[in-house]
């Protein structure tokens, strides 16, 4: 559980960090709709960073919105290995866009965590994000994708204060996600001016980017919190797109992404981190 | 899997809330430093007599405890074998042991300065167990119950609305105890500021499963100290039935250090463990994650979670305390099953010898004790964990029978 080792960690996330705007981050769910043609569409709009949920029953810190896309996806029959199935073809019509799974321990553990990554690694996932994995038992997962140069990207939210933050920060790689309410995902939004303070704060004590979601629905609020982050992450807007829309989903991916793009991309980029005095 | 013996069953969890494999803290980040502050609260609560001391007053006036230990004589003549007793926590106020750990938890919200409380529940007697401490107490109260349980569960619903709680149906998911349990997270995460999660059983996140244990712990020190003045000696084996495992552990854990009392844990087996329509979790499920803490679960070879069944609503639930999953490993706590069919009859055979109706939860229990005492000396002694009363049952028992009320 030391630093993420910088010869192992991912290239195509350090690259999407690394450009010169901040990161569109989306979210949409794996087996929700024509999967392949969904997340071609978030790529076409601009999105810098994919994140593919993995679906579970019992999605404990989402909203109603990702909440129906797991049951629609379950209900269509999706397996652990139709979503690395989708992970594989994704990385092959998309060597350079960075991917990053992300859903609940169970499923993630499930065949243990050396099969986990081992399988990740494979299907060109870069990072992990696992919601309900405390970095207090960093040690179900972490190791194994890290061995593998997978990153597990840990969340910070409005309640990890000053003193628990180097515990999130420990073995977290790629990117740190900010939850920018105290919530589960969905509608409400928190104050850019209350997500400016917790990001410098969290850059006091990391070098990661960091990427700010929960309750980000428009191109306006990308926009704001762009000013004073490393990447905005959008999800229950779209994953409804997909709910909603059916067949046309695609087609309304792309247009919501590329608002979302060209508002994140025109931000002024976010001052890294002061040097360390 | 943990092969060796430890020296002592009862020093469980670690400082990280660790059973062996199991237990631990699986939670959203927003949950963890709320989860962290009540594990400070409750060493500070350990240490303080005072809590102590009005955790007791409460037992006594409010609860009613000590809770009798008595002989079921016409039962023991009836099954053949061993003596029978009861540990009678169906006498309780609400009905059930439930009560117990949410006397702990409500003084514990108290003391952490929250002013709301909210609590899942299946069958609703933890949901009115949780409404009745709320009444007491003065705080409002917000309990989620899936809304099949809702529609089935009608005279618990009323019960907790008489009390002033407010029910929240759960549609997400199928509209089951887990469902709820979800919800009651997602309640909690937005609203760590002030809420106070009052879990029912000895699962979720580290200390929960440990600070249930403890509360429920009444059980079996009373017992254990009553066998003693009425026999002059422990059982040879205790008996509990098992939902998430706390009216078990209750009794249980003041006995895990005494080599000569053997344990049986009793699952739900619903329609039978061949097929998918039971609640077994221990027997027949898998290791894995789930409301916080790892365990034995009834899932798929993908790790999504199934559908329990038991005619029980408090034992149809898909999980189970982390503890038991490491009494399990260790072998120390014996674990069997009893179909919904065996529950039933057991029902109908303590109603008739001993004037007791029993809840259809401690209906397994029995089941099990008639198995085993027919097998056992008649100067051997079984305790048996009654924790709770049927009068919550009889419509689902009528129904089973084919009797219209
Ligand atoms: C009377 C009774 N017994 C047992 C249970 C199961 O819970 P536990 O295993 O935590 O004791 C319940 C749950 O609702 C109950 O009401």
């Amino acid at each position: 559980m030391n630093e993420p080792d910088p010869m192992t960690t991912s290239n195509r996330l350090s690259s999407a960090f690394a450009k010169n705007h901040p990161a569109l981050v989306c979210f949409v769910t794996a087996g929700d709709g024509d999967t392949a043609a969904n997340l071609d569409a978030l790529v076409e709009g601009g999105a810098d960073v994919i994140e593919l949920g993995m679906p579970f029953t019992d999605p404990m810190a989402d909203g109603p919105a990702i909440q129906k896309a797991n049951i629609r996806s379950l209900g269509a029959g999706t397996t652990t290995a139709d979503v690395l199935r989708i992970a594989t073809e994704f990385r092959a019509r998309h060597p350079d866009v960075p991917l990053v799974l992300m859903g609940y321990a169970n499923p993630m553990i499930r065949r243990g965590p050396e099969w986990f990554a081992s399988a990740a690694k494979d299907a060109g996932v870069d990072g992990v994000i696992c919601v309900d994995l405390a970095p207090e038992e960093d040690a179900d997962l972490g190791p194994a994708l890290r061995a593998r140069g997978l990153d597990l990207i840990y969340l910070s939210t409005p309640t990890t204060d000053d003193e628990r933050l180097p515990a999130v920060l420990r073995g977290c790689g790629g990117f740190l996600y900010y939850v920018s309410v105290a919530g589960i995902t969905g509608k409400q939004s928190a104050l850019v001016a209350d997500i400016a303070k917790n990001v410098s704060r969290i850059k006091r004590q990391t070098d990661l980017p960091v990427a700010v979601g929960f309750g980000v629905r428009t191109p306006d609020q990308a926009a704001a919190i762009a000013q004073v982050a490393d990447g905005v992450v959008v999800g229950s807007a779209l994953v409804e797109l997909v709910g909603d829309h059916g067949a046309d989903a695609p087609a309304r991916l792309r247009e919501l992404t590329a608002g979302l793009a060209k508002a994140v991309h025109s931000a002024a980029r976010a001052p890294r981190k002061e040097e360390k005095a | 899997m943990t092969e060796s013996t430890p020296n002592s069953f009862r020093n469980q969890p670690d400082e990280r809330g660790h059973f062996g494999d199991y237990g631990g803290r699986y939670v959203a980040e927003t949950l963890m430093p709320l989860v962290l502050d009540l594990e400070r609260e409750y060493r500070a609560a350990q240490a303080d007599p005072e809590f102590q001391r009005e955790f007791d007053d409460l037992l006594e006036h409010y609860v009613g405890r000590p809770s009798p230990l008595y002989f079921a004589e016409r039962l023991t003549e009836a099954l053949g074998g061993a003596q029978v007793w009861f540990k009678r926590d169906e006498l309780n106020h609400t009905g059930a042991h439930k009560i117990n750990n949410c006397i702990g938890q409500i003084l514990l919200a108290i003391r952490m300065g929250k002013t709301r409380i909210i609590a899942e529940t299946g069958a609703g007697q933890h949901g009115v167990a949780t409404a009745t401490v709320c009444a007491r107490f003065g705080l409002p109260c917000v309990i989620y119950m899936g809304a099949e349980d809702v529609r089935r569960q009608s005279p618990n619903v009323f019960r907790m609305k008489l009390l002033g709680a407010e029910v929240v149906p759960v549609t997400s998911g199928r509209g089951t105890l887990k469902d709820a349990m979800n919800e009651g997270l997602r309640d909690w995460v937005a609203n760590v500021h002030d809420t106070f999660y009052i879990i029912g059983t000895a699962a979720g996140p580290h200390p929960y499963p440990e600070l249930v244990r403890d509360f429920q712990s009444v059980i079996g020190k009373e017992a254990r100290a009553q066998m003693q003045d009425r026999i002059g000696r422990r059982p040879d084996l205790l008996v509990a039935a098992i939902g998430g495992g706390s009216n078990a552990l209750g009794l249980f854990h003041p006995f895990l250090d005494d080599p000569d009392v053997k344990m049986l844990g009793v699952e739900a087996a619903g329609h039978g463990l061949d097929g998918d329509e039971h609640a077994a979790s221990l027997l027949g499920g898998f290791p894995g994650v789930l409301h916080g803490n790892k365990t034995y679960l009834l899932q798929d070879e993908d790790g999504q979670i199934t559908e329990g069944h038991s005619i029980s609503a408090g034992l149809d639930y898909p999980g189970i305390g982390p503890e038991h999953a490491w009494l399990k490993d260790t072998g120390r706590v014996e674990y069997t099953a009893i179909t919904d069919e065996e529950a039933l009859e057991a029902f109908q055979l303590l109603c008739r010898t001993e004037g007791i109706i029993p809840a259809l939860e401690p209906s397994h229990a029995i089941a099990a004790v008639a198995k085993r005492a027919k097998d056992m000396p008649k100067d051997s002694v079984i305790l048996a964990n009654l924790c709770g009363r049927g009068d919550k049952d009889i419509f689902t028992v009528a129904e089973r029978l084919g009797v219209e009320i």
